[in-house]
């Protein structure tokens, strides 16, 4: 950085394998921002990452107070990362509330980054300290390595004299935190002063105050004292290729357009707005120039019957939404299971029931998805398990469906969604093969003269034509009255209707002569696997790591296709003698395997609104009777 | 039964569609004696008329008896679920917007269990046909009061009467911004599908309000408009630049300030001059005459209530699209997947 004027000793510099970073404070004071533009210069010093946005469902609780406390967790290193961190090892905390909520995540010897500006009895009031300034009593903080650093007043400082008023000042205080917090990692400023340009491109003034901000922020760590040495974290070993930072929601919104791309079908999306699952609305209706069609529904009924619409025009239908829309959404889905129609459901699932926890993450709608509807209505189910397989997740979800004719449920969760990582971008021709044929002809002779018939299936998937209206001769009808078989008439025939109901559930089940071999992590054939699906990837995969480190043998699965369950599931199942299953609800996938498979299933569930540590899962696998 | 009027002559010339073709092999199953035949057979004979090839039409409807419609029509179609045909309809013409699509729905499947869709259907001006057919009846379901029903019905599910105001369709079309807005009836075929033959030229959303005897639980609902006796002196005929006259000419609507009046033409004060001239582009006098209907003193009336020409929610969609093309050049799948800042690593 040329911007480095001022004579600064060099500080030590000490190089770390990983680190784990929480900016918190209140939801005003940008840590959200703060947080992604670490997250930007991180993945731009080549380190692997996982972050952990965590926010809560008002967008401005009361200043000071605990619950309006928003956080983003970070964390990055020069070896293999798969999880947020399960302890801090920087906490910076913006006011006293911010330290209150944070503090027990922090680990024992961690560092805390504290603006002392706000540690005024108001605040300490508001955040339940009482008349006790944590700073200044003895206990609190005497296992940590507290920096007390004046973050608002330096503020204040540095942009006097540029006429700015109070509010947008106290808001440049985040950029300060940024600054010094990217010296402390010695990571590069550019990328935050090349966000700054551009998102104040329109108001110079804040522009500059920002990065003047900034840039004070960054030499403020050169030239204190308060710290000793400078942290560094090397680039990580990852797989060679062309990478960027990506987001969850970023990833499933390019699936979906590379599907659309791939398979010639138009986009078209239909949303109701949902936490956490708007922000793919969002990301979708800026991709117009793909020609994709976005439709802000009246509710998530209409999303879901607008997506039907599009789908039987001949459309790839695409609508999301999260757990108490995928509830709304249960009637319009089971049309679609009956009118045999590709379409992607996307559930973002967050704590639950009802409002529940619509911020924080939750893996409890796996059942809803697999039976959540009137009558026998099986659809595939499909998860994605990290943000940047939620592209390949929803590519695939997209395949499912016009593969089968049939609607298709795609699990990620906030944690997912809101999360990102390091992704190594795929080349468009390594994507997987993604055709389409419409039916063109009369499929039949009847009484001697052409006919199509709706539900003449093709004997490898069972999938029923699909034929676009304005194609002449193909005029038919669909609805929810149940078929008779091939010629989709109306049919109350008894017979018919078990017939029909039998080859729905086989048309779901054949799904799975066309799913992948499942691949293990860790050991082929062991004491212990470890079953899991979703976002629980990254931390049953670092347990996994650290368990077969002291030499147990450990394998683990985390399952793409939940409906119909990969056909090789059985023969690895039979390599291990335990299993455990870990899941953020009360044990869902675990009934799921128990009504497959007669094994002695683990349950591991947390349904605290929070992703697992490794560490949780690393005791859930020690405490197992293997051993013991 | 009136009799049908034929609307095609038996032709010379080259052989065109007749109603058959449009007609599916599936068995009508309505009850005997029921309106839907009638519209129906009105809906059968106009589409030959309207030169749209047969397989460009799609039919789509929800639950309930007029829902079954389109499994009588030999033309795409879709039955889907209660109250949701707008938003399957609204999702196939968003994305089709080539399509001639018509929505077939019932008093309470567009009403009540469909009501928000119905609303948002028209106030987005997707260019669709919706045909409300209104039995004030659940039909289907046997019997009970419908949000069309009159305060006082006797029902299965009212036994000692409907307490509930009834919905005035054709004022809630006005209130939701639709575009077109006409009312009709299953016994006046003629006038049926002189309405209707607008309905479809109308270029974005039109919703047309049918009154439709159901002949099992609700029969003579609207006897007192289609039937000889009584239909000349409680029925107006609404027309665009003509006054509003009834009764053979010998009646007319006047507005007393924002009321509306019936006189006699030929008696009193009043003459043909001051009869409300009626201007179907007038979204005041459409919500001052649609309101008639509510009065046992004023005539019913018929016809095209309100016309605008707006651009529809589908054509606006594709500009919008084509003028980011046109900004921004056609998406790279490949650019997309780059956004952004990216590093190597070798």
């Amino acid at each position: 950085m040329s911007a480095s004027v001022e004579i600064a000793v060099p500080k030590p510099i000490k190089p770390l394998s990983e680190a784990t970073i929480l900016f918190a404070g209140d939801s005003g004071d940008g840590m959200q921002l703060t947080g992604s533009q670490f997250t930007l210069a991180t993945a731009f010093a080549q380190n692997d990452l996982a972050t952990l946005p965590d926010f809560p469902a008002e967008i401005r609780a009361p200043a000071g107070t605990t619950y309006g406390v928003s956080g983003f967790q970070l964390h990055f290193g020069s070896v293999n990362i798969r999880t947020p961190g399960d302890e801090v090892d920087l906490l910076v905390a913006m006011n006293p509330a911010a330290l209150k909520v944070n503090l027990p995540r922090v680990r024992r010897g961690g560092s805390i980054m504290i603006n002392v500006n706000s540690f005024k009895p108001h605040n300490l009031k508001l955040a339940g300290y009482g008349t006790v300034n944590p700073l200044e009593d003895e206990t609190t903080l005497k296992d940590y390595q507290v920096f007390e650093v004046e973050l608002s007043r330096m503020t204040e400082e540095a942009l006097k004299g540029r006429g700015l008023d109070r509010q947008a000042v106290d808001r440049s205080k985040n950029m300060f935190a940024l600054g010094l917090t990217l010296w402390l990692y010695s990571r590069p400023l550019q990328p935050a002063i090349n966000w700054l340009e551009q998102k104040f491109a329109k108001q110079p003034d804040l522009q500059a105050a920002n990065i003047h901000v900034l840039k004070k922020g960054y030499h403020y760590g050169e030239t204190t004292e308060d710290f000793i040495a400078q942290y560094e974290v090397a680039p990580a070993t990852l797989t060679p290729g062309v990478y960027r930072a990506v987001r969850g929601t970023e990833a499933i919104a390019m699936g979906l357009v590379a599907a659309s791309s791939q398979s010639g079908l138009q986009l078209f999306y239909s949303s109701y707005p949902i936490t956490p699952a708007s922000e793919l609305l969002h990301q979708l209706s800026r991709h117009k120039n793909f020609g994709v069609k976005t439709f802000q529904a009246e509710d998530e009924i209409a999303a879901i019957g607008a997506t039907i619409g599009a789908s039987f025009g001949g459309n790839l239908g695409v609508c999301a939404t999260s757990g108490p829309g995928l509830t709304l959404k249960a009637e319009g889905i089971g049309l679609a299971v009956m009118m045999e129609l590709p379409m992607v459901i996307i559930n973002v699932q967050r704590g639950g029931p009802s409002t529940g926890l619509p911020t924080k993450t939750e893996q409890s709608d796996l059942l809803q998805a697999l039976y959540g509807r009137s009558g026998e209505a099986p659809l595939p189910v499909v998860a994605a398990s990290t943000p940047g397989d939620c592209f390949y997740a929803a590519y695939e979800a997209c395949r499912v469906a016009v593969r089968h004719m049939t609607p298709v449920i795609l699990l990620a969760d906030g944690y997912l969604a809101n999360g990102s990582e390091p992704w190594r971008i795929p080349q468009v021709h390594d994507l997987d093969e993604f055709t389409v044929a419409f039916a063109q002809k009369p499929n039949r002779k009847v009484e001697g003269k052409d006919a199509f018939l709706p539900y003449v299936r093709e004997e490898s998937t069972l999938a029923r034509p699909w034929a676009k209206p304005g194609t002449p001769g193909l005029e038919h009808r669909l609805g929810g009255l149940e078929k008779e078989h091939e010629t989709g008439n109306v049919s109350y025939d008894p017979e018919n209707h078990q017939f029909m109901t039998q080859l729905r559930s086989d048309k779901v089940a054949r799904a799975a002569w066309h799913i992948p071999a499942t691949s293990v992590y860790g050991d082929e054939e062991g004491d212990v696997l470890v079953l899991g699906w979703g976002s629980t990837e990254g931390a049953i995969r670092t347990a996994v790591d650290r368990i077969r480190g002291r030499g147990h043998r450990v394998g683990a699965i985390q399952l793409r296709y939940l409906n119909p369950l990969p056909p090789d599931l059985g023969a690895i199942l039979s390599r291990f003698s335990h299993y455990l299953v870990p899941e953020l609800n009360m044990g869902q996938l675990i009934r799921v395997l128990r009504d497959r498979f007669l094994l002695p299933f683990v349950p591991l569930c947390k349904i605290q609104g929070q992703p697992f540590k490794a560490s949780e899962i690393e005791a859930a696998i020690v405490a197992l009777p293997e051993n013991a | 039964m009136t009799p049908k009027p034929r609307k095609l002559a038996p032709g010379t010339g080259p052989p065109r569609p007749n109603r058959k073709a449009f007609a599916s092999n599936q068995d009508v199953r309505w009850c005997p004696g029921c309106g839907d035949y009638a519209i129906l057979a009105a809906v059968q004979r106009l589409m030959p008329q309207l030169g749209i090839k047969r397989e460009n039409l799609v039919f789509i409807s929800g639950i309930g008896c007029s829902s079954r419609f389109p499994y009588y029509m030999n033309t795409y179609g879709v039955h889907s679920i209660h109250g949701r045909a707008p938003t399957v309809a609204t999702g196939l013409k968003a994305s089709r917007p080539e399509l001639d699509v018509w929505v077939v729905t019932g008093d309470g499947d567009a009403l009540s269990i469909g009501g928000n869709h119905l609303i948002h259907a028209l106030r987005r001006n997707v260019n669709l046909q919706i045909l409300l057919f209104n039995n004030q009846i659940y039909g289907l379901t046997k019997g009970q009061y419908s949000p069309t029903s009159e305060i006082g019905k006797v029902t299965k599910s009212s036994p000692y009467g409907s307490v509930a105001q009834p919905f005035n369709p054709v004022s809630l079309a006005l209130g939701a911004s639709a575009s077109f807005v006409a009312r009709s009836m299953d016994r006046d075929a003629r006038h049926l599908t002189e309405i209707l033959k607008r309905t479809h030229t109308h270029p974005g959303g039109a919703f047309v309000e049918v009154y439709q005897n159901c002949n099992i639980y609700n029969d003579g609902a609207f006897f007192e408009f289609t039937e000889r006796a009584s239909k000349a002196h409680r029925t107006v005929f609404i027309q665009h630049g003509k006054p509003m006259l009834y009764d053979n000419g010998n009646q007319g609507i006047r507005l007393d300030g924002f009321r509306p009046v019936a006189f006699d033409v030929n008696e009193g004060p009043y003459g043909v001059s001051d009869a409300v001239v009626y201007d179907e582009t007038s979204l005041e006098l459409a919500s001052i005459v649609s309101r008639m209907s509510q009065s046992k003193d004023l005539p019913c009336p018929f016809g095209v209530f309100y016309c605008d020409v707006r651009p529809t929610y589908e054509y606006l969609l594709a500009k919008q699209i084509e003028t980011v093309v046109e900004k921004r050049g056609r998406g790279n799948l490949s650019a997309l997947l780059h956004a952004g800042d990216t590093w190597e690593i070798a």
